[in-house]
């Protein structure tokens, strides 16, 4: 029993740990968009091609970094997360 | 919060002059009609399907939990994606170019923080609400107080935001009066959820999702075809014609601290909207719901994206002067652009898109409110759970009533109000009153009723009076000249705040049982187990 209550706070323990980072990248990311839009507006006016500024492209990059984020959690929840609930749930 | 600023403008704005372009728009339009009347009949052909499948209170609240993944993550689309992001950041990229981009991707980002902290546990955890989860191993009655102050706080909020802004719109794509709009936009509602209740409303949000994204697809896929379906041209055609300034940051971000403000609020708001939150009881287990929230972040992330080439398609095929003749507040870009690109016929399936939109929303705040209502406040405070399944059906048909009616009469109360701040205030309340004590509830130990409580009333109560004195309220509304608190949204403060009040209360309130229960919320957040949201 008492091995089974170590391998739970395992589990959350590493839960958190994935969920803690993601988060904290997460805010890293568009809280850097945006101190960048605040406070140097001159690199985001910069055009990598014509048209297209680094702003445009910085944007829409927080956006596949939202997916990408998400991504990685479900592929590890799923891989290992839910291995090891259906393990301690037989 | 301009996107909204913009978007609500719409409502106060005067009835639109005869512009120098001709559109249909402002006129009564047959397509638009048909595009309406048949949105209305098959919504009220599912509302009588799901009449038939609503028996309990699990059926009416969570769908009997047999939603789909997919399915879910189409219905939390659907709840999410308000008039405001379609036609508010569309017209405010038309309008001000880059500067609208800023909340293009502040309304997504809140969704990988529901899918890492939220979504899982409180499936696993809940029954019909949030306060289930937080009452777990407290006391019942303060908890489920507070957190119904911070639901309604919430849902009210967002409604009288959602019901000005759908008057506003309606009659001007319809050319219907306002209070005509705004009581057809809370009958239809009121039908599907009082009748139908979570499954009708699930259906209700799927049917608008899909309409939402088919519409935008398509109007980008149009504009994108005029620039060799290459965005970038189509920047660099916005850049010829307007200058360069147009594809930079402007004016928009003056304040950081402002900007940094209303981007936590947006943030960590999502995790704590009451009718988000309730869908994750509508499906079968966690996986399903993490599942969900990852096709939603990929839908409306796809939206999103979307949004820079329908409001930079506006702006360099319809143009700015165009698109503020007929409402100055730019809301008409996409439906201006629809007309142009796609006549009469497609402007009508937009003006559908939109009504449809706005009817999702609200009804999914009315579910959520009602369940707080009868949920929280009847059955666990004022019964104390001895409640029979048919009082606790009833009570809950009679609280969805009851909000109904009030968001009819909210709407028609605040007609010509400026209430556009209201959205990000229903944010803030999200981000300060409900989502601290939702995550120290359920990941921290020595969490107590004290503390929880504590949090939710001081997040919300602070959040009040800190919109009342900043800038928001006492320059833009009152016309002062100053305000005492600087920033426009409270979230920099009151989230922190929130967050030290629980920490500190718990910390000099000891509760035995409370710090006892963890090692069960933990196995059963992990593991699962048959949900137990207060007595049933």
């Amino acid at each position: 029993m008492a091995k089974h209550e170590q391998r739970l706070s395992a589990l959350g323990a590493a839960r958190w740990r994935i969920a803690g980072t993601l988060t904290a990248a997460m805010m890293l990311i568009y809280f850097g968009f945006i101190a960048l839009i605040a406070y140097d507006k001159e690199l985001l006016a910069r055009q990598v091609t014509r048209g297209l500024t680094l702003g445009i492209l910085l944007g829409a990059l927080v956006i596949v970094a939202s997916w990408i984020l998400t991504w990685i959690y479900v592929r590890w929840a799923n891989a290992h997360y839910d291995t090891e609930v259906g393990a301690m749930n037989e | 919060m301009s996107a909204l600023l913009v978007l609500l403008q719409a409502a106060t704005a005067p009835p639109p002059q005869a512009p120098a372009v001709s559109t249909a728009i402002g006129q009564p339009n047959a397509i638009a009609m048909v595009f309406f009347f048949v949105f209305i009949a098959i919504t009220l052909g599912i509302t009588w399907w799901a009449a038939k499948r609503t028996k309990t209170t699990e059926d009416f609240y969570a769908a009997g939990r047999t939603v789909t993944a997919g399915q879910n993550g189409f219905a939390l689309a659907g709840d999410y994606m308000s008039a405001a992001s379609f036609l508010g950041i569309a017209g405010l990229v038309s309008t001000s170019g880059f500067d609208g981009l800023i909340y293009s991707t502040g309304w997504l980002v809140g969704w990988p923080v529901v899918l890492f902290l939220i979504a899982e546990p409180l499936r696993n955890l809940g029954r019909y609400t949030f306060a289930d989860v937080v009452a777990l191993r407290l006391r019942q009655k303060p908890v489920r107080i507070a957190a119904a102050l911070g639901t309604l706080s919430t849902v009210s909020l967002y409604l009288i935001a959602q019901m000005v802004g759908a008057g506003g719109l309606i009659r001007l794509m319809f050319g219907l009066s306002y209070e005509t709009a705004v009581i057809i936009v809370g009958l239809a509602m009121l039908t599907y959820v009082l009748f139908g209740g979570m499954i009708a409303t699930t259906w209700v949000q799927i049917v608008k999702a899909v309409m939402l994204m088919a519409g935008a697809t398509l109007l980008a896929i149009l504009v994108l075809a005029r620039f060799g379906f290459n965005p970038v041209n189509l920047f660099a055609a916005a850049a010829e014609k307007y200058g360069d300034a147009v594809l930079a940051p402007g004016k928009l971000v003056a304040n950081p601290l402002d900007a940094i403000s209303l981007g936590m609020a947006l943030m960590f708001g999502t995790a704590g909207l009451p009718h988000i939150l309730m869908r994750f009881y509508t499906v079968g287990d966690a996986r399903a719901a993490r599942t969900s929230v990852f096709y939603a972040t990929g839908l409306i992330g796809l939206f999103y994206l979307m949004t820079f080439v329908l409001g930079f398609g506006a702006m360099v095929l319809v143009g700015p002067d165009v698109i503020t003749s007929v409402d100055r507040g730019g809301n008409m870009a996409a439906p201006l652009l629809a007309e142009l690109l796609g006549g009469t016929a497609f402007l009508g399936f937009i003006a559908a898109v939109a009504f449809a939109t706005i009817l999702a929303v609200v009804a999914g705040l009315t579910l959520s409110g009602a369940a707080a209502l009868s949920h929280d406040l009847w059955v666990n405070v004022i019964r104390k759970g001895e409640v029979s399944p048919r009082e606790q059906l009833r009570v809950a048909r009679g609280a969805t009533i009851g909000l109904g009616l009030l968001a009819i009469a909210l709407g028609i109360t605040f007609k010509g109000q400026n209430v556009a701040f209201m959205v990000s205030l229903a944010f803030a309340i999200a981000a300060s009153g409900n989502f601290p004590a939702l995550v120290l509830s359920i990941f921290w130990r020595r969490c107590t009723t004290a503390g929880a409580v504590a949090s939710m009333v001081v997040g919300t109560v602070a959040t009040l009076v800190l919109i009342y004195l900043s800038p928001t309220i006492q320059v833009d509304i009152l016309k002062h000249p100053g305000a005492w608190f600087p920033l426009k949204n409270p979230a920099l403060v009151t989230i922190p705040l929130s967050f030290l009040t629980g920490i500190v209360v718990s910390l000099f309130t000891a509760e035995a049982s409370a710090r006892e229960g963890f090692a069960a919320i933990e196995r059963r957040m992990h593991l699962g187990a048959r949900p137990v949201g207060g007595e049933d």
